[in-house]
């Protein structure tokens, strides 16, 4: 690392620099996807003006060629699945799914392809390809533009799922991630895009499968999956306020999965919760609490406990919608509860 | 065009008779029980992976299905590993963890048969994708039945091909059934290949009977996309000599049907040819056979008695480190 001042930027702008980054250090690294450019094949000062639905892409059709930064028609299965050859093929693809809920329309190419061809073949393949993609309620967006769907990854084996909870871990673990020799999916918050905080301006890289204890304390475990951690955060300040010392844990990714990070924390405080914005069957809170219950089940002083969003699509209405999304009051009150009552 | 040489002739030939003779050996083995897995024979389209693979160097990808047999040997796929895979052994290509419907040989060029019907088809286009980023003149073919032409993903990625000129070659290998299902009730236009034009691309139908003809639309093909003009769709029309796999009863096929694809085996009129154009002689063929025989012989052996993979190594090559 160099000894650069950092510099405040957004969720957005970190991981548009850190593809710039690899892209130009790397030739082998392309991208593609829906209107990461914008106004494609015109080859006028309009072209690639958009730079993504969310402006993450932008600069880079100038920077690279359109080669490099292929816009796609609407056609999520292609995509993927062309990527994903192409990182057979030698290249290190990056994807712009656009929303994760749009991940279904190419889930046969990531779960029978992508994620198995290292294992059907018997180590032949590498998969270098990272899907990247949007997530998250809080925008009225609704149910088909809200889902975070990163727990359903998480179930596949040969995948990594990754969730980055601020701008500096975004910036490195997506560049851990486009060196990864594995098919990754990298889900990114929109609360992530317009949060602000100092990012190194050196190139640098996250591990994935290392977990980071974001607040430390004895009292009581708080692991949140990424925006929650945020909002755990908040919580564990006005926690603090009434005498109760929150740690907070951001795993960071959910496959692999830093248990022993989790399983140490729980040691020393005894309770756990896990805070997720998705639903709560099948999912990564319900797992992680599986997995403590299984190997820390001796340390723990109460029931391990688990706020995440209904088991519902995400909803329109404010009202709803603010229904739908684990709150810093909850939060800061369950935790509470957990440790007055036991 | 270039005219094919005897030399050619000769070479496809040997392949197709590799492929049948493969075929026929793991019919027999694979009655016998012990080998793991569901079989898909390749007998009848020998034609289409030796005429199409002919073209081919090491350096360019194929994806292949579910029935891909004839598409790992065309491609240069050793029987002791294909034999050892099939059995599920450590020694074989995919270290026995794909078997028959998974089989890959990456050094090849072979990126894989595929299970999942049209599972390959963008996989191939992700290869083309890759050799124009770094622009070479090397190609893709996906390989694919009847029964993907009705999958999305083949609209998609014939669609992305057109637009971005992908090095890519679609070659449909149209038996006339998906399983029990006859193409005749599944797709709507008589031609597969006239389904190209809604892509802006040439779309060409083939006997696959006819291996020369097969050789010649397959070479335009591949001229046309190493020469940056983009895919074109190669439908062949294939007699489905057996069932959808080994041991399938057919009872939805009925007997003429199955008499007539007897009658569009590539092999038997290959051999006239060769005869006719003293390229080979009766005793040729008998030595050809004989050869094959015992690389067969050979490579059966060496599977059945390779290491069955250990069981405590389940869990690995989920991951690249």
């Amino acid at each position: 690392m160099n000894n650069k001042p950092d510099r405040l930027l957004s969720g957005a702008a970190a991981i548009n620099e850190t593809i710039h980054e690899a892209m130009d250090r790397d030739q082998s690294v392309i991208i593609i996807g829906e209107d990461i450019a914008g106004g494609a094949g015109l080859g006028g000062k309009n072209e690639g003006a958009m730079g993504g639905s969310f402006g993450v892409t932008k600069g880079l059709l100038e920077s690279f060629g359109p080669q490099r930064v292929r816009d796609t028609p609407i056609s999520e299965a292609a995509i993927a699945g062309v990527a994903i050859g192409a990182a057979a093929a030698g290249l290190r693809p990056i994807v712009d799914m656009m929303w994760s809920s749009f991940t279904p329309l190419a889930f046969d190419q990531i779960l029978n392809q992508a994620a198995k061809m290292r294992y059907m073949f018997g180590g032949q393949a590498r998969i270098p390809v990272v899907l990247r993609m949007a997530m998250g309620a809080g925008l009225g967006a609704a149910g088909q533009h809200s889902d975070t769907l990163y727990s359903i990854f998480t179930h596949i084996p040969g995948l990594k799922v990754v969730v980055p909870s601020c701008p500096s871990d975004a910036k490195g673990l997506l560049a851990a991630s486009i060196a990864d020799d594995n098919p990754v999916l990298f889900f990114e918050h929109m609360g992530l895009y317009g949060m602000k905080e100092a990012v190194p301006t050196s190139r640098y890289q996250i591990p994935l499968g290392k977990a980071k204890v974001v607040r430390e304390g004895q009292d009581i475990t708080i692991v949140g999956i990424s925006m929650m951690v945020q909002k755990a955060l908040e919580a564990a300040t006005r926690l603090e306020e009434i005498g109760i010392k929150a740690e907070v844990i951001d795993p960071r990714t959910l496959s692999p999965i830093d248990d022993e990070a989790i399983f140490n924390s729980v040691r020393k405080t005894g309770r756990l919760l896990i805070v997720d914005e998705s639903p709560p069957r099948c999912s990564i809170a319900t797992d992680i609490s599986a997995r403590v219950s299984e190997a820390v089940y001796d340390a723990l002083k109460a029931p391990i406990k688990r706020i995440t969003s209904p088991h519902t699509p995400v909803p329109l209405s404010p009202p709803l919608e603010a229904a739908y999304i684990p709150s810093v009051e909850k939060i800061t009150s369950i935790a509470e509860n957990l440790i007055v009552e036991h | 065009m270039s005219m094919i040489t005897d030399k050619e002739l000769l070479k496809l030939y040997q392949t197709m008779l590799r492929i049948r003779m493969f075929e026929e050996r793991v019919t027999r083995e694979f009655r016998k029980g012990d080998m793991p897995g569901f079989v898909h024979s390749y007998v009848g389209a020998e034609a289409v992976a030796a005429g199409v693979c002919i073209h081919l160097d090491d350096d360019d990808y194929i994806s292949s299905t579910h029935r891909g047999h004839g598409h790992c040997i065309a491609k240069g796929c050793s029987f002791k590993d294909m034999l050892a895979e099939l059995y599920g052994r450590e020694t074989g290509l995919c270290k026995g963890r794909g078997g028959s419907m998974h089989i890959a040989d990456f050094a090849r060029g072979m990126l894989g048969a595929n299970a999942i019907v049209g599972g390959g088809i963008a996989l191939a286009a992700g290869g083309a994708l890759a050799n124009q980023t770094r622009g070479t003149d090397r190609v893709s073919i996906t390989f694919f039945g009847d029964g993907a032409c009705n999958q999305g993903i083949l609209h998609e990625t014939m669609n992305l091909a057109a637009i971005w000129k992908l090095p890519l070659i679609f070659v449909c290998e149209n038996n006339g059934w998906a399983e029990s299902t006859p193409v005749s009730y599944s797709t709507s236009v008589p031609n597969i290949s006239d389904r190209a034009d809604a892509y802006g691309f040439p779309g060409v139908t083939v006997d696959a009977s006819d291996t020369i003809a097969v050789y010649e639309i397959a070479e335009q093909a591949i001229r046309r996309a190493r020469d940056k003009q983009g895919p074109t769709l190669i439908e062949a029309k294939i007699g489905r000599m057996m069932g959808h796999y080994l041991g399938d009863p057919e009872g939805y096929r009925p007997r003429e049907l199955k008499t007539e694809a007897k009658t569009k085996d590539p092999i038997p009129p290959l051999e006239s040819l060769l005869a006719a154009k003293k390229i080979t002689k009766e005793r040729d063929l008998v030595h050809f056979r004989q050869q094959i025989d015992n690389e067969l012989t050979d490579a059966v052996d060496f599977a059945k008695t390779s290491p069955l993979p250990d069981g405590a190594t389940v869990e690995s090559e989920v991951y690249a480190a």
